[in-house]
């Protein structure tokens, strides 16, 4: 059996806190519940000569029983309101990220990194397949699109998941908090490759990841 | 009413008919309820048997399946499934189950056979309508399994059928079989839609005298609202299906980029026709429950106005939410926050129905009958499913858990657990009614008790590889490493799949054993209220001899005015006159 996996994301525990948090309160009301059906059964099972009590409902348990649902809803989603935007509104994503493209489409991820410049979009850009090299602790931004079906870049670790379609770019944003290399996973059914549709994440320290940059525009250079 | 009677007396001299016209061609809701049970049970093998190899591609991986060599090798040479061939057995396991079992099982079956004993009718108010509606149904059911016998394979792009991937046969390798998934869906909304129209009017138009709106049981009230979604939902999917036909054959592009179309365009008419839909394959199993878990309880249901208001309020609510599938779609983030707050609104009617459920058991008499067995797991399941929807409605919590296993259980929890637990519960309940025999309650017992355990196995494991990061529609999950530690417990839930559908041969025997060798059932086996309970275990053409009148609500258990613990609707009681007052 497996559990939450382990975070690697400024904001997954953000999300995960609010996991336990619904997991607590649904776990209260599945035992309230579940509990009070078992009882039932056996304390007003049926036995020789019993009758059932004869009553068509009660108003004020009614009421109670209504109250409190509503208001607990509401206020999760007042809450989850809050994580969600921090996470996901595009008017308050980080400014000062390192910045990447990824283009999906069946069934592998093109990643286009900024060459020496550090801009996106100029013609010293270059692209690798499969391989996101980003650095730790610092915010990373990804314009994401899809070329041809609907992909969903998936890290469990960052908690990140954002669909790719094809004709909008989406920004999604993480900061990774732990280096190492992580598994990007495709969520959404794409084709007959979509199993296989998988490229890693590799979070380096800030100085690695510019000395990784600057091997791929060599290798770029000695290439042509 | 006077048209009703006229017409029940006509139809009450037609006992001459043709076999054909008896039992083929039929214009009696009952018989039509009867095929459409026949059929619906028939895809529901389908379906599981679909479940089964899925789960064995998961299970064992790469291995042949057993009995699998018969299989084409365009689906799995030498037994070994393909990833084109799986993906569509995922698309179609979703397919049948949805729109080819549990539906017509919920709505078919029960809304034909039920309406109209219960309301006192002797028909629908359109019998040839009615007719054409199973005909049409039964001509879509063919056309889906056709998909399986063409070149390029059935339909392989999830039973949501995400463009732009359902649009392009040059991104999915499939065009027929997505053409035919298409037309045939279009086929069956026409009969869906026919038949709500028919559920409608009848309820509206025919009730016997006497039977005031709150006096009809919630069975009734959830077929009747149901039929409304039905009947406001199904030209949304008949439309968007309509397009994306259009994209597949005739070169359109609604749904695809790089002519100008939108993909998210799918998502939305889908979601907007789909999460209606959601309640569609619920609240007729909601409403079922009430009567059987009443019936058990010897007690009135409790808060019958409020269950009938949580009715009504979810199916106004469920056309609010369906952005709520759509939170990591690329929708704009600020309408995800919308939809999560209508979302979590939805959820406190189905609490306040769970809690009059547990109201109703509450200092009841409660008897343990097969029926009642399978309303209860109804209850506790539901209970799980419900609950277990409030993490994906979180949208930050979505944002992790969309997409993985963790919706998947969730589906199965409300869509097993619930309605095929509540279809159970329906099937042996009114199953002497219709048939005139009872089912052995021994077998009964056997089959709900190891149902009961291998669901749970097969379905509860699965929110732990949801959790884990566990993707949905992957073929062999090993390709990633942070799967692969999650093969043993994906072993035990094909193990427990597969004693899952071994568990539903005391059922089949039970059913098919019982139609000829069970006991004559009584008129009233249950000692129930309701109308249908007054005539001839299976009723005759036209129901009642005459017209019967109403003088009470449908769950007058242990009044206190009556020496039995039950009290027809149609027996006259001095004092009991007035309807279940909340």
């Amino acid at each position: 059996m497996q559990w939450l996996p382990p975070q690697a994301s400024t904001y997954a525990g953000d999300i995960d806190f609010m996991f336990w948090v619904i997991l607590v309160i649904t776990g209260i009301a599945f035992v309230v519940v579940e509990a009070a059906l078992l009882v039932f059964l056996i304390r007003y099972r049926h036995r020789p000569g019993r009758r059932a009590h004869y009553t068509h409902g009660n108003t004020t348990a009614e009421v109670i029983w209504t109250a409190v649902p509503a208001v607990t809803m509401i206020a999760l989603g007042i809450w989850s309101g809050r994580v969600w935007a921090e996470i996901k509104d595009r008017d308050r994503m980080p400014t000062d990220a390192f910045e990447v493209a990824i283009e999906a489409k069946q069934f592998e991820w093109t990643v286009t990194y900024p060459g020496p410049d550090g801009v996106l979009g100029t013609s010293d850009d270059f692209a690798v397949r499969n391989q996101l090299h980003v650095p730790v602790n610092r915010p990373v931004k990804i314009h994401l699109t899809a070329e041809d079906v609907i992909h969903s870049f998936f890290v469990p670790e960052f908690r990140i998941k954002q669909d790719a379609v094809p004709g909008m770019t989406i920004p999604v944003w993480f900061e990774a908090t732990a280096m190492g290399q992580f598994e990007i996973g495709c969520a959404e059914l794409c084709g007959l490759g979509h199993y296989r549709m998988r490229g890693v994440v590799t979070v380096h320290a800030d100085d690695d990841l510019d000395l990784w940059l600057s091997a791929q525009t060599a290798d770029e250079e000695a290439g042509t | 009413m006077t048209t009703a009677a006229g017409h029940g007396q006509a139809d009450a001299g037609h006992h001459g008919l043709s076999f054909v016209r008896k039992y083929i061609f039929s214009t009696d809701h009952k018989i039509i309820g009867i095929q459409f049970l026949f059929m619906s049970l028939f895809f529901l093998l389908v379906g599981g048997l679909m479940a089964m190899m899925i789960r064995w591609q998961l299970g064992y991986p790469g291995q042949p399946l057993p009995g699998g060599g018969g299989l084409p090798e365009t689906m799995a040479p030498g037994g070994v499934i393909l990833p084109e061939f799986y993906n569509s057995l995922v698309t179609m396991h979703g397919t049948f189950m949805v729109f080819f079992a549990i539906m017509p099982l919920l709505v078919g079956v029960y809304a034909n056979y039920l309406i109209p004993l219960k309301i006192g009718a002797p028909d629908m108010a359109f019998p040839r309508i009615n007719m054409a509606s199973f005909w049409i149904a039964f001509v879509a059911g063919l056309i889906m399994l056709a998909g399986f016998f063409v070149a390029g394979g059935h339909a392989a792009a999830g039973w949501t059928s995400y463009a732009p991937l359902s649009a392009r046969p040059d991104l999915s390798g499939v065009h027929m079989g997505q053409v035919l998934w298409l037309v045939s869906l279009i086929v069956l909304g026409l009969s869906s839609i026919l038949g709500a129209l028919n559920y409608i009017t009848t309820i509206i138009n025919m009730r016997a005298p006497g039977m005031h709106w709150f006096r009809m049981p919630l069975s009734i009230w959830s077929l009747f609202i149901t039929a409304i979604l039905v009947l406001l939902a199904m030209p949304i999917l008949s439309g968007a299906l309509i397009m994306l036909l259009f994209d597949q054959t005739l070169g359109t592009s609604f749904f695809s980029p790089p002519e100008g179309g939108q993909p998210l365009l799918w998502q939305h008419l889908f979601w907007f026709f789909g999460h209606p839909e959601v309640y569609i394959l619920i609240l007729p199993a909601m409403g079922m429950v009430s009567d059987i878990i009443a019936n058990g309880s010897r007690k009135p249901i409790f808060g019958y106005h409020s269950m009938v208001y949580a009715i009504a309020a979810i199916a106004f609510l469920g056309w609010l939410v369906w952005g709520h599938h759509m939170f990591q779609s690329g929708m704009n983030p600020m309408l995800g926050t919308t939809f999560m707050i209508s979302t979590m609104v939805i959820a406190v009617p189905s609490a306040i129905k769970t809690f009059n459920w547990l109201g109703t058991l509450w200092r009841g008499n409660i008897r343990l009958h097969t029926p009642m067995l399978n309303a209860l797991a109804f209850v506790s399941m539901f209970v799980i499913g419900g609950l277990s929807g409030i993490f994906m409605a979180s949208t930050p919590v979505d944002i992790f858990i969309h997409d993985t296993y963790f919706i998947v259980a969730h589906i199965h929890y409300v869509l097993f657990g619930g309605s095929l637990f509540a279809i159970f519960a329906a099937i042996y309940f009114w199953y002497p009614k219709m048939f005139g025999r009872m089912m052995s309650e021994r077998l009964g017992k056997v089959h709900f008790a190891l149902t009961f355990v291998f669901y749970n196995l097969t379905f509860f494991p699965m929110h732990f590889l949801g959790m884990g990061g566990h993707m949905r529609r992957i073929y062999d999950p090993s390709e990633y490493e942070f799967m692969q530690g999650m093969q043993g417990t994906n072993t035990l839930i094909s193990i427990a799949a597969f004693l899952l559908l071994a568990s539903q041969a005391p059922f089949m025997w039970n059913f098919f054993w019982s139609l000829w060798k069970g006991a004559k059932a009584p008129d009233n086996p249950w000692e129930d209220n309701g109308l249908e309970w007054t005539v001839p275990s299976p009723p005759p053409h036209g129901n009642f001899a005459k017209t019967p009148t109403v003088y009470h609500g449908p769950y007058e258990f242990a009044s206190p005015l009556v020496t039995e613990d039950y009290l027809p609707q149609s027996r006259p009681v001095p004092g009991a006159g007035g309807r279940a007052a909340s």
